[in-house]
Formats: C-alpha cells, sequence, structure tokens
C-alpha cells in the first residue's frame, strides 16, 4: 500500500471527495473543455480575467481521483493569479509530473510548487500523466481563447 | 476432445504467467484485450525464423517451398477451425479490424449505394462502427443501429425490423467485446437471409470462447483475430463465401495479389491471394496455425465449459461487494466482467488492482456508444481466459476490497 500511497497522497484523496470550486461561473471571461479520449475523462474550466488576473475560476466535470484532485487544486493555486504567473506555474507542473525534464524533481521545482508537489508521484505512472495534466491543458486553452475542446491526444 | 481439463496444469504452458508485478504474482485478467501466449505458439514462431524463414509463393528454392507450404497449411486449418467449405474462403489479414475494413472496402463499396442502408447493432465494437461510417459518407449510405436492453442484449425484433430493401448488410458482434453479451448469431443470420441480406460476423472476442462453425451460423462473413486466440499479434483472417470472394474486387494492390501486370492492363489472382497484397506477416501465419492447433488439442468444449463456470463464480463474487455494479449481465454472456464501483472512477481502480498485481482494463474498450448506453465514463473489465482459475478470481475480488478501502 505504500506505493500507493505516493500517488494517492491524502491531500489528492481529499480534494477528490470534496473538490473545490466545482461549478460553473455564472459570468465567465473564458471557458475551455478538455478531454481524454483514451479514458473519457471530461472537464471544463471558467474563467473570470480581469486586469490579465484571473479573479475567480471554477471547474466542472467527470475523472478519476487524480484528475479530479489535479483540478481542483489547480483552481485554488491560480485563482489570484496574473496569467504569467499561472503560465509559469503550469510549465513547472508539466516538468515534475510528466518527468520529461529531470529524473527526479528538484526540491526548487517541488517549493515554487507549493501544495501542488504531492502530483511529483504521478511520474511513476505514465499511463496517468494526462489524468494529472488535462485540466491544466483546458486552462491555457481557455486563457487562449481557444473555441475548440482541448485533447490530450 | 482433449485431455480431462486442468487449468492450473495449463498455466504451466504459459511462460509470462509466472512472473511477479510489483512485488506480487501476476494475475492476467486482460484477455479481451489480448490472451497470453502458450509455448508451443512461441516455439513455432522460434522454429520458423531459425529454420524456415523465407519469403513465399515465388521462391524455388527449399526455403522458400518450406515457408509457404508452413504458410498454406496454417490456412487450411483456419479453414476446419470455422468450418470453411473449402480453404480458399480464408483471407489471412492483420485481424479483425482489416477484416472488416476489407469487407468495407471491397464488397461495401461495390455494393452500397445512395440512399442503401448498413445494419449494425449498439454495442459494437469502433472497429465495426468506423468503417461503415466511412463507407456510408462515401456512398450517401444510411447507418442504422439496432438497440440493446439494460442487461446489455440485443433487442433481436428491432434489428430485424431495421432489415429492409435497401439493407445491403448486417454487421454484427458474436460477442460483445465491452459486456460479454453473446448474440444470438444464428437467428440473426437466418432472418437477414430470408430477407437477402448478407451478414459479416466479428467474431473477435467469440473464437477463443466457444467452438465457431460458419455454416451453421449461417453468416456471410466471419473474422477474427489471432491474438485473442492465444496466437501472435497482427494477425488475423476473414472468412466469406467462396461465390463472393470470387465477384469482390480486390481492396490492395501490389505484389502477390496479381495474375499479370502490363502498363496497359493487370489482371488479378485468384481467391484468396486477390486479397492478399504483399508479403504477409508469414510467422504470424504460421504462429495462428500453431494456436489453433493448441486451442484444438486442450479442447474448445473444454475451455468453453471451464470459463463459463468461472464466469458464473466471478460473476456472484462481484455482485457481492458492495458498491460494485456489473454493466452487461445478459442471460447469454462469454468471459467478460465489466463493472463500476460507486464512487471510485475506473482509471483509479485500475491503478489499484494494477499494484495488487491484478491485470485488468478499464476505459470505454473501444465501445463509446456502450459507455454513453450505460451512462458512464467507462468501465472496469476483467476477462477470462482458459488458464484462469478461481484464486485469479478470488485476487480480484480482494483487491477490488482493497479499492474499496482505499478510497473509503
Amino acid at each position: 500500500m505504500s506505493d500507493l500511497r505516493e500517488l494517492y497522497q491524502s491531500t489528492i484523496l481529499d480534494h477528490n471527495k470534496k473538490p473545490r470550486n466545482f461549478r460553473v461561473l455564472e459570468h465567465p471571461t473564458h471557458h475551455a473543455d478538455g478531454y481524454n479520449p483514451l479514458c473519457g475523462d471530461k472537464v471544463s474550466v471558467y474563467l473570470e480575467v480581469d486586469g490579465g488576473v484571473i479573479r475567480d475560476v471554477s471547474f466542472q466535470g467527470s475523472g478519476c481521483a487524480i484528475s479530479t484532485a489535479s483540478a481542483s487544486m489547480m483552481t485554488e493555486t491560480v485563482k489570484g493569479m496574473a496569467i504569467a504567473e499561472a503560465d509559469a506555474i503550469f510549465h513547472r507542473f508539466h516538468d515534475v509530473v510528466t518527468g520529461e525534464i529531470d529524473a527526479e524533481p528538484s526540491d526548487e521545482d517541488l517549493d515554487a510548487l507549493g501544495k501542488l508537489a504531492v502530483f511529483a508521484g504521478v511520474r511513476e505512472y505514465p499511463a496517468r500523466v494526462k489524468c494529472a495534466t488535462l485540466v491544466w491543458h483546458a486552462l491555457r486553452a481557455a486563457l487562449a481563447g481557444g473555441a475548440a475542446p482541448v485533447s490530450t491526444e | 476432445m482433449g485431455a480431462p481439463f486442468d487449468a492450473a496444469r495449463l498455466r504451466e504452458e504459459f511462460p509470462i504467467l509466472h512472473q511477479t508485478v510489483r512485488g506480487r504474482p501476476l494475475v492476467y485478467l486482460d484477455n479481451a484485450a489480448t490472451t497470453q501466449k502458450p509455448r508451443a505458439v512461441i516455439d513455432a514462431l522460434v522454429a520458423y525464423y531459425e529454420r524456415d524463414n523465407a519469403n513465399i509463393h515465388r521462391g524455388v528454392h527449399l526455403l522458400s517451398q518450406r515457408a509457404t507450404d508452413a504458410f498454406e497449411k496454417a490456412r487450411g486449418k483456419v479453414a476446419r477451425f470455422l468450418g470453411a467449405a473449402e480453404t480458399r474462403e480464408i483471407v489471412f489479414t492483420r485481424g479483425t479490424t482489416e477484416a472488416i475494413n476489407l469487407v468495407a472496402q471491397s464488397f461495401g463499396r461495390a455494393h452500397v449505394g445512395p440512399g442503401d442502408e448498413i445494419v449494425i447493432t449498439a454495442l459494437e465494437h469502433h472497429s465495426n462502427i468506423v468503417p461503415w461510417q466511412m463507407l456510408c459518407e462515401e456512398k450517401g449510405a444510411r447507418l442504422r443501429v439496432a438497440p440493446i436492453d439494460d442487461d446489455g442484449a440485443v433487442l433481436a425484433d428491432e434489428l430485424v425490423g431495421l432489415l429492409g430493401p435497401r439493407t445491403k448488410l448486417l454487421s454484427i458482434a458474436h460477442v460483445s467485446n465491452a459486456l460479454g453479451s453473446v448474440l444470438p448469431v444464428r437467428e440473426l443470420c437466418a432472418a437477414a437471409r430470408a430477407r437477402g441480406v448478407p451478414v459479416l460476423v466479428d467474431g473477435a472476442q467469440a473464437v477463443a470462447h466457444a467452438p465457431v462453425d460458419v455454416q451453421a451460423l449461417g453468416c456471410d462473413f466471419y473474422a477474427f483475430s489471432g491474438h485473442k486466440l492465444y496466437g501472435p499479434t497482427g494477425v488475423g483472417a476473414l472468412w466469406a463465401r467462396g461465390a463472393l470472394l470470387d465477384a469482390m474486387p480486390p481492396w490492395q494492390g501490389g505484389g502477390d495479389m496479381i495474375a499479370n501486370v502490363t502498363f496497359e492492363k493487370t489482371t488479378y489472382n485468384v481467391v484468396p491471394h486477390k486479397f492478399e497484397a504483399g508479403t504477409p506477416d508469414i510467422a504470424g501465419v504460421i504462429g495462428l496455425g500453431a494456436a489453433i492447433d493448441w486451442f484444438v488439442r486442450v479442447g474448445i468444449d473444454a475451455i468453453a465449459a471451464h470459463e463459463h463456470a468461472l464466469l458464473a463464480y466471478a460473476t456472484e463474487a462481484l455482485r457481492g461487494i458492495p458498491g460494485v455494479r456489473l454493466i452487461g449481465t445478459a442471460r447469454e454472456k462469454a468471459s467478460v466482467l465489466s463493472f463500476v464501483m460507486e464512487g471510485v472512477h475506473p482509471h483509479d481502480i485500475g491503478t489499484v488492482l494494477d499494484q495488487e498485481g491484478v491485470a485488468i482494463r478499464t476505459g470505454h474498450h473501444c465501445a463509446q456508444p456502450v459507455m454513453e448506453r450505460f451512462g458512464v465514463p467507462a468501465t472496469a473489465r476483467a476477462s477470462l481466459a482458459a488458464y484462469n482459475t478461481r484464486d485469479d478470481v478470488d485476487a480480484l475480488v480482494k483487491a477490488i476490497h482493497r479499492v474499496r478501502e482505499f478510497f473509503a
């Protein structure tokens, strides 16, 4: 069970059970859908952006524990951030969970990710990486103003 | 008939089963995706490459002759296995998907026109949906879909009601890969025949679980894959009535499928070679022949009876777990246990089970319309084969309890 706890950290289980900001914004300035055709996970991201700052953010959808928790924690993380800041966090998050940059994530990366560092264990489960990154791709698509749903494939 | 059936002893013939994954003994329950291969099949592949490897059908040298003989002998094995009237009725393909595409591109393009209809069912694998959609789009034809009930059984009366004067083909699964439902193929073929509608049966999920006799079924095309029948990946076969194949145009051009080529005119080879352009997967075909030999030797009826009893045992066991819901509860089923768990996504089930050494499939199983029909994004699917035992099912059940604890 210890290996499972590496992947499913208690924070992840908590956010899966009680996702934060799980709703539709009434007047979003930005919105995008994300879809993972391999597992059927769907997520919609809603944003209220004002003066380059994400004033409010929410999501809805259905997915596994990893994708639900990732979406929930993404909303908590980027709320109040400038778009450029959110973008920087996305890149760091992406590098850490995909394991594309380093064999092991650096302390600096983990510090910068804060709470999101609990997803570092995902890198050991290649089949689950897209579960963690789906909502972030949807966030970026929403910010870019694209109307077409983003797909992990 | 083979010797008395003993699944535990049968396991000895499968080298891959004797390993640990994630520190636990492997429990392989993803057989609907692909079965493992017995030593006899692995040996046949090795022996071919170590002794006989050469290109087939044209060489005058001994190795080419041996390879050709082994290749054509495998065709005979497939023909006998399916109850074909003639060996030439077997066309080798890359698998079921390619076999269906062959029929769509050859028979379909020749016979389907604007306003015509092709009938399928709501439980089909994507490989028995998309080739027909492509054909319908090209020809301005219409794809009609026969519904299934809440247990995952095809509504036969409604299906037959869809067969009309514009129906050019009925294309149905023999066994559903996502639900395990066994279709009443013989009855449906009889109804189609009475209306002059040819029938293609997608046997990918059926051949490893029950005897198949295409004459008794009364179908016109039957497709299957070797790798779901204890054989290698990348090889499968299409059976079709000889007269149909004779009349069908070729679909891929190239070597082996021709009789004579000039820049002015090419004449085509005879059936089945007309449909086998290019160098095929020779080793794969020979391996498929070895798989059929092995399967017949063990005993198809004995395997079917063993799996049937194991399916009943597993169904009972899964029904006893709180929060588990079986998707696909048709009266006639083979091999497949699709299920969902309250409050746990199938992907998470799959990861926890993997950690326990239990290999299952999670996702939409290339049958997204089935998922939609049952209102689930995905399912977890355990699927049985000849070498599975009650111990495997017990390990599955224990691991599912772990899932419940973990996500409680």
